[in-house]
């Protein structure tokens, strides 16, 4: 059985998530929010804030960057990581887009979903 | 003996590559070309000016009838290929012409892809590929009429502008926000649409078209998904290309999106080849023209023996429309990784963004003055670093080299007469004496002085740079705080140059204002967009996108994600109906927290996000609407019992309170917006440290304005007496509309009326009737579009996707 291969799931086609804006993918306890930027391309952080776990995919998308609803911590969505002054991380996942639909790295999922 | 090379399709791509082929190897190849349009061939980039009637067919034409015979092709025209026989090695076509072949090449191009809506078949709707399309929209063209054109991107534009220079009315529906979303940014696509507005050409954005109306089986309009028709004579369909790939496919090759290839051009077959848009290459399909050329020398290279080898292209796009200049190349995303640089001028609607990486140029956008495109686009492809020349290497090649550009020096050296000011006339001499002899000392005193800068605001760069060279050190640009690092500007300019310019959206502001940031940032966009609500409530289309989440959900989030309820108690006054509706809401949620706030209304605490539609309908069918207690907006208006009830009131202070809220709830403020009415001095509703509050006394209504409770506890001031009901309304609203309108994002009344000045407040609202008649009738026609319960929108629907998941995955079990 080939599970490289079969690790990439679909969540959703592009349309499902507003420009500049997020939509989640529950799996498990774990809720992972998937983001657009304004040119199009998405990514998937783990929608928790490494400050007080605010829920990232309710914050405002800017620059490659979201902004946590909670207490303004900008996060990086490429890598999770906090800007400036602040200091933390967001775990991220791969995530593609294959035309229209958006996959994730299942694989990377189920892993982390496992370790919580 | 010649080899047999057969080529199926005759565009440019196979054009090229028998230029190619020639070159290397005149004699090898025995050539036949079957092309379906019944013509030699011609430059297909070339048909927009010939739809415009700037060119005709015969210029465009780049191989004639004399080439194919001179090099001894034989050139089948109107004969479409229907069967390809690998076994035999034959190709046969739709009039029954049969050829053998030693090597084939596929070179069939693409389809227009129409969208299959009802009455896309209809006489009249066309598309926009080929020379016939274009005789055919020539012909509609002569008759008049309207032209609907579907699709903002490249073909559709520049189809939309021959039209319009053919005579006819022409609209553009583009079913995304901005105009060539694909090769553009936003700030680009803003100019772009705004240059095609210009044209008389109309331009409609997030259309989604329904359907095309028809009448005797001819096109007479389309229809929009939001049910807006719109009359038309012709439909070009210019949506997007598919590779042809239908032949392919049938003679078993491996087809993709487009026919596979390897680096070699080979197909799936060996003997196979396949060129142009109808590959597929490294998972990319390409429908501009430089990567086909790319694709035809290296085809014809392993057609003559050689091993070079096509690795994929990056590709530039120049839109070909008389009068837009504009140039796109590379990549644009931003990305964490990546740098950009962007110049901007309004003045001249000149836009220019380069993205870098490693000091590498890997994108470039270019707006109103492209002459450097290609310059960009070499550095690009060779990836050069820049560092270098970092500095100036947006101003473009011809700046390069010599000494960096000294603003100062440029502004010391203009003439006395040289005019600084276009909007009022202002020369250079006039400032410079107004700052020396008045003794000013920034931006603010010059326009007010010489009204240098006070119109458009244009010129505020220059007057800024005046005030240096006149004053040197000792000018200290204004305190003025920018609005964020998105911009140099404060607030103050911001809303003005939004009003003096007239903009519309905030791609336009960023644009205008020359935003250094490609999209802004958490602290500009929220404030934008509650400018332009304010300023162009008919016009602007709110971006949920650029609120707070509070905003664009409509409650309030909670430390642990999730929201809390408040639902409008009109005046603070409630029933048992509606504390009904409330518990049984709480026990049917499992609400775990309700609270009675100090603005006399329930919170309920601790709700799920999911069930905020469901919380809403429940309290919709009770009569509530949004509290709006989560909005910078008006949140509520205490009162305390008054004539009612208590035996020391003078006025009706619940019913007038009431009657407030009920004439502002809806409305969008800089900050949250808290009133009171009590209905004696004893103030039980706390009126003196509201944002407006009002002392009713035997002869009226006290109002009150510009007091806090919350970071600063501050004393009301007091705007004036006013003896009836009605007009204390007016006052009041006037009064909230006057904040509305100067306030900076975030500054609460208190703050901004301090900043204006109390007696500014009361100049303008007690004292001066026409004004505040003014501010209250703005006030009455924005509530128009703001009084509108954003909870049951949303319980009928309105963004869904903010409430649900998009998907739930299932872990697997652990291994």
């Amino acid at each position: 059985m080939n599970v490289m291969v079969d690790s990439w799931v679909k969540i959703g086609v592009l349309s499902d998530v507003p420009r500049r804006g997020a939509r989640c993918v529950t799996s498990g306890g774990m809720t992972i929010a998937v983001f657009r930027t304004a040119d199009d391309r998405v990514f998937a952080l783990e929608d928790r804030c490494p400050h007080k776990k605010g829920p990232l995919s309710q914050g405002i998308v800017h620059d490659g960057c979201v902004t946590c609803p909670l207490h303004n911590w900008v996060i990086s969505l490429e890598s999770g990581e906090a800007q400036g002054a602040d200091d933390g991380r967001t775990l991220s996942f791969p995530v593609r887009l294959e035309d229209d639909a958006i996959l994730i790295d299942f694989r990377r999922v189920n892993e982390a979903g496992h370790s919580r | 003996m010649k080899q047999k090379l057969v080529i199926i399709g005759n565009g440019m791509a196979p054009g090229r590559m028998l230029e190619h082929l020639f070159e290397k190897a005149p004699e090898a190849f025995e050539v036949t070309i079957f092309n379906a349009e019944p013509r030699v061939n011609y430059n297909r980039l070339m048909l927009s000016p010939v739809l415009s009637g700037e060119k005709d067919y015969q210029d465009i034409i780049t191989h004639d009838d004399d080439w194919y015979a001179g090099h001894g092709v034989t050139l089948y025209k109107s004969a479409r290929i229907t069967g390809i026989n690998r076994e035999k090695k034959t190709v046969t076509s739709e009039n029954g012409i049969t050829a053998d072949y030693d090597k084939l090449v596929i070179a069939t191009g693409s389809n227009p892809f129409i969208i299959p809506i009802p009455g896309h078949d209809l006489d009249g709707v066309l598309v926009y590929r080929d020379l016939d399309d274009v005789d055919r929209m020539l012909d509609a063209a002569k008759t008049g009429g309207r032209a609907v054109v579907i699709g903002g991107g490249l073909l559709g534009l520049e189809a939309a502008a021959g039209l319009k220079m053919q005579g006819m009315e022409v609209t553009v529906l583009h079913l995304m926000p901005t105009l060539m979303e694909r090769q553009l940014d936003t700030a680009a696509g803003y100019l772009l649409e705004k240059a095609f507005r210009d044209l008389g050409i109309d331009v409609i954005t997030r259309a989604n078209t329904h359907a095309v109306l028809g009448k005797d089986g001819h096109v007479s309009g389309v229809r929009l998904d939001d049910g807006m028709e719109i009359d038309a004579t012709i439909v070009v369909m210019a949506i997007g290309i598919r590779p042809s790939t239908q032949l392919a496919k049938e003679a078993g090759l491996d087809v993709n999106r487009g026919i596979l290839v390897g680096d070699d051009m080979r197909t799936s077959d060996p003997e196979v080849f396949a060129l142009g848009e109808c590959v597929e290459h490294r998972e990319q399909v390409y429908g501009l023209v430089a990567p086909l050329y790319e694709m035809a020398k290296v085809l014809a290279d392993q057609l003559t023996g050689g091993t070079s080898a096509y690795r994929g292209s990056v590709t530039a796009t120049k839109l070909k429309v008389t009068g837009i200049d504009l140039y796109s190349a590379g990549e644009f995303a931003e990305g964490e990784d990546r740098e950009e640089i962007v110049l901007r001028d309004a003045a001249a609607g000149i836009y220019k963004r380069l993205v870098l990486k490693n000091n590498r140029i890997i994108g470039a956008v270019l707006y109103g003055e492209t002459a450097d495109g290609p310059w960009f686009f070499d550095l690009l492809k060779k990836q050069l670093d820049i560092s270098e020349m970092r500095e100036t290497l947006v101003f473009g090649q011809s700046y390069q080299g010599g000494p960096p550009l000294d603003p100062m020096a440029a502004v010391a050296a203009l003439p006395d007469d040289a005019e600084i000011c276009g909007c009022n006339g202002i020369c250079k001499s006039k400032i410079v004496n107004s700052i020396t002899e008045l003794g000013l000392t920034g931006v603010d005193g010059v326009r007010a002085h010489t009204k240098a800068s006070a119109s458009c605001g244009t010129c505020t760069g220059l007057v800024e740079q005046l005030l240096a060279f006149t004053l040197g050190d000792s000018y200290t640009p204004s305190a003025v705080q920018p609005m964020c690092g998105c911009t140099d500007l404060g607030h103050d300019e911001v809303r003005h140059l939004i009003r003096a310019k007239a903009l519309k959206s905030i791609p336009a502001v960023m644009q205008e204002l020359e935003w250094t940031t490609s999209c802004g940032c958490a602290k500009c966009r929220p404030a934008l967009n509650y400018y332009l609500v304010c300023d162009c409530p008919d016009e602007y289309a709110d971006d949920y996108q650029s609120r707070f989440i509070n905003e664009r959900v409509h409650a309030n989030i909670q430390k642990d994600g999730t929201y809390s309820v408040v639902p409008r108690m009109w005046g603070g006054i409630t029933s048992s109906d509606e504390l009904r509706a409330i518990a049984d809401v709480v026990d049917k949620f499992d609400i775990p927290t309700v609270k009675v706030t100090g603005g006399q209304r329930i919170d309920m605490l601790g709700i799920a996000k999911e069930d905020l539609p469901a919380v809403w309908a429940d309290l919709g069918k009770a009569g509530f609407v949004s509290g709006h207690a989560y909005a910078k907006g008006v949140r509520t208006v205490k009162t305390c019992v008054g004539t009612d009830w208590c035996r020391f009131g003078t006025q009706d202070s619940t019913g007038f309170g009431v009657r407030i809220e009920k004439f502002i709830w809806g409305s969008w403020t800089p900050a949250k917006v808290k009133m009171a009415v009590s209905g004696c001095p004893r103030n039980c509703s706390e009126a003196t440290c509201k944002d407006v509050g009002v002392i009713c006394v035997d002869s009226g209504y006290e109002i009150h304005f510009a007091g806090a409770a919350g970071l600063d506890i501050k004393g009301t001031e007091v705007l004036g007496l006013v003896h009836d009901e009605n007009d204390a309304l007016e006052h009041i609203v006037a009064l909230v509309q006057m904040y509305r309108e100067q306030g900076h994002y975030l500054e609460r009344i208190y703050k901004w009326a301090k900043r204006i000045g109390y007696d500014e407040v009361r100049n303008q609202i007690l004292r001066d009737a026409e004004k505040r008649r003014a501010y209250f009738d703005r006030f009455v026609f924005s509530q128009k579009f703001a009084q509108i319960d954003p909870w049951s929108e949303r319980v009928s629907g309105k963004d869904k996707h903010e409430f649900n998941p998009m998907a739930t995955l299932t872990l697997e079990a652990a291994q």
